[in-house]
């Protein structure tokens, strides 16, 4: 009985030792990357500005304040210490707006990636897995998706969808994903004839045993990297559509939307476009070093075992 | 009779390859009409040079590709894949160790899989089956938490064997399983296969290029060339006596046991030819010093006494 109980914790001990060991092993890898690990942090700051919005906005993201419209920053002359970064042309304090435009770009960022790469890995691995006809009907309709202009084929879309962040975010997703299709089937075609795959099939696995247990496992490393990417991507294009009143619909204070809202004052008050701006740069480019990061600490050709 | 574990007639594996826009289909012939036995407890071994069809026949014998012509016979019943049962009796070893373990996957998972398909046991005693294997082929129970690419070559071919040894099969087809191994543990392995043979009674369908592992495991040999079996019989016969020029060649090129025996090497000249469009007659007639006319134009078949025969029109000795 002691002696059960004392196998099993060992065996608990190991568990924990090696799952330790491979993520300090990621880590090492991923940290060689200085440029990762600055996205990274940045990338993390994001997420907890994002959750904290409701604490650390100093005001409501659509309360006007009609009393201060279009004040500038604090350090530029006639700035207004209840408003760090300036007020919009209706009052509402930029700051608060950037925070809570925060949660908007993540929760894009997640569904349209979640939606892209549920869908694109699955018809990427029946089109790996089955070949034939199958293989060639889905990658002529994946070749026909990438042959459009991304930002273009998602305005034709939201055009037939409706505007609206949903429909937005919908589209982008379809845009997105041929690209999850491509990398899952090519990883899949490298996979499949290879000695475990059979020996699995040997032992009996159905088909869809084989796709999901068996070779899936083996083809996340790029679709992460491609998942980090992608999210920066949907991130720009939900912007873009924003931008163009085919997104997210003002008042909401998503950050293409913004900027859209603020055109016609791009040349009296500098900080209605600057910030919302960079707030799009410094997101997508933190997510982009974090890829490539990722791709470096994933790639198995980089790693010395 | 019945002592037959295998029994494969005539069998045939066609390949349809490189039918393009402008290019008519060619058809491989991987295997090309091969009959032969396995009895209960025995080692049959498989040799011939690269592409003569060896990994094709273990293939078909495990029933991964149909056969497209022929008979198979396994346990004294006709193939059959879908035959839970006789799935179960026979299973196979790769060669390389490094592509053969789901490198996502632990031991315990590689090892339990095959019972978790096809079996309805529950976790612990899967696990205690795992454990029970692992022992036998000399793995130490911590090694079941580990992941494959922890292990060296030699290991993971024990963990391939011990996976293939999971539902008590009465056959393993091993596919060159000691040819990616450096030689002290290719001797290692060899060894664990014979004991495991003698312990639970095994029959191996052993196949591989190299005559000198063959010598130690080989209770019957059969060589094959461009999909067809040239010679066949106890290794005892062949290693002595080849009659094949072919098997002479193969056997002339490997280090003797016994250096006294003088030995006259036998250079094999020439390419395999491509086995799209193999030579007509014998299909060895390029490459063979005792060539005649009669090799040209006609195709020799297998003859003899049961324990040797041969499909040459001018056999040695
Ligand atoms: N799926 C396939 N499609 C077309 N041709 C094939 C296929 N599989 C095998 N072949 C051909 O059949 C022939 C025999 O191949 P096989 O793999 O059985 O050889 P082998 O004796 O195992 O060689 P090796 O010693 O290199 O493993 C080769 O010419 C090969 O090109
Ligand atoms: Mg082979």
């Amino acid at each position: 009985m002691t002696y059960i109980t004392e196998t099993e914790t060992k065996l608990k001990k190991t568990k924990r030792e090696t799952r330790k060991r491979m993520l300090s092993e990621f880590w090492f890898y991923f940290s060689e990357n200085r440029g990762a690990v600055i996205g990274l942090w940045i990338f993390l700051a994001l997420v907890l500005i994002a959750i904290l919005a409701p604490l650390i906005a100093p005001h409501a993201p659509n309360e006007q304040y009609r009393d201060a419209l279009l004040v500038p920053p604090v350090w530029e002359e006639g700035g207004d210490w209840r408003f760090l970064l300036g007020t919009d042309p209706v009052g509402r304090d930029m700051l608060s707006r950037l925070i809570y435009g925060a949660q908007f770009s993540l929760f894009i960022g997640v569904v349209v990636v979640t939606l892209a790469v549920s869908g694109g890995v699955s018809i990427g691995l029946i089109a790996g897995y089955y070949r034939g006809a199958v293989d060639t009907i889905i990658m002529r309709i994946m070749d026909v998706i990438l042959a459009f202009p991304s930002l273009l084929l998602a305005l034709v879309l939201v055009a037939i969808l409706g505007p609206g962040l949903l429909n937005a975010m919908i589209a982008i997703a379809i845009v997105l994903q041929p690209h999850f299709v491509r990398l899952t089937r090519a990883s899949v075609m490298n996979e499949i004839n290879r000695e475990y795959v059979i020996s699995a099939k040997v032992a009996g696995a159905s088909p869809f045993y084989l796709m999901t247990r068996t070779i899936l496992p083996n083809c996340l490393g790029p679709v992460t990297v491609q998942a980090t990417l992608s999210f920066s991507n949907a991130i720009l294009d939900a912007a873009a559509l924003g931008f163009l009143g085919m997104g997210a619909q003002p008042p909401t204070p998503e950050w293409g939307t913004m900027l859209a809202e603020a055109r016609e004052f791009i040349l009296r008050a500098w900080w209605v476009v600057t910030f919302p701006g960079l707030a799009i740069l410094i997101t997508v480019l933190a997510i982009n070093l974090m890829g490539d990061g990722l791709r470096d600490a994933l790639d198995p050709k980089l790693k010395r075992s | 009779m019945s002592n037959f574990i295998i029994k494969a007639d005539n069998l045939t594996r066609h390949y349809e390859v490189g039918g393009g826009l402008f290019k008519k289909p060619g058809t491989v012939k991987a295997l090309d009409g091969a009959s032969f036995t396995l009895e209960v407890g025995k080692t049959l071994a498989v040799v011939g040079e690269s592409g003569c069809g060896k990994s094709t026949l273990a293939r078909v014998v495990t029933m991964m590709e149909k056969a497209t012509s022929g008979n198979l016979e396994i346990l004294g019943k006709k193939a059959e894949p879908g035959l839970v049962e006789m799935r179960k009796a026979i299973q196979i070893v790769f060669q390389n160790p490094f592509g053969s373990l789901n490198p996502r996957h632990k031991i315990g998972k590689i090892l339990e899989e095959p019972l978790q398909l096809n079996t309805t046991m529950s976790e612990s005693e899967r696990r205690k089956l795992a454990k029970n294997k692992m022992e036998l082929v000399g793995l130490r129970p911590e090694h079941y938490e580990r992941y494959p690419h922890m292990f060296s070559g030699g290991q993971r071919q024990r963990i391939a064997i011990a996976r293939a040894l999971m539902l008590n099969p009465k056959i393993l087809v091993l596919d060159e399983p000691v040819s990616a191994l450096d030689l002290s543990i290719q001797a290692q392995v060899l060894n664990l296969l014979t004991d495991l043979q003698d312990e639970l009674g095994l029959a191996y369908l052993f196949i591989s290029h190299d005559l000198s592992v063959v010598r130690h495991i080989a209770d019957d040999l059969m060589v094959m060339y461009l999909g067809k079996v040239v010679e066949r019989g106890s290794a005892k016969n062949l290693f002595n006596k080849p009659k094949h020029p072919y098997t002479a060649a193969l056997m002339s090129a490997t280090p003797s046991a016994n250096p006294d025996k003088k030995k006259q090497r036998i250079m094999l000249t020439g390419e395999l030819p491509s086995p799209l469009n193999p030579p007509g007659g014998c299909a060895f007639n390029p490459r063979c010093q005792h060539v005649t006319d009669k090799c040209i134009k006609q195709s020799p078949i297998l003859q003899g006494k049961k324990d040797h025969q041969t499909a040459c029109f001018n056999p040695l000795g």
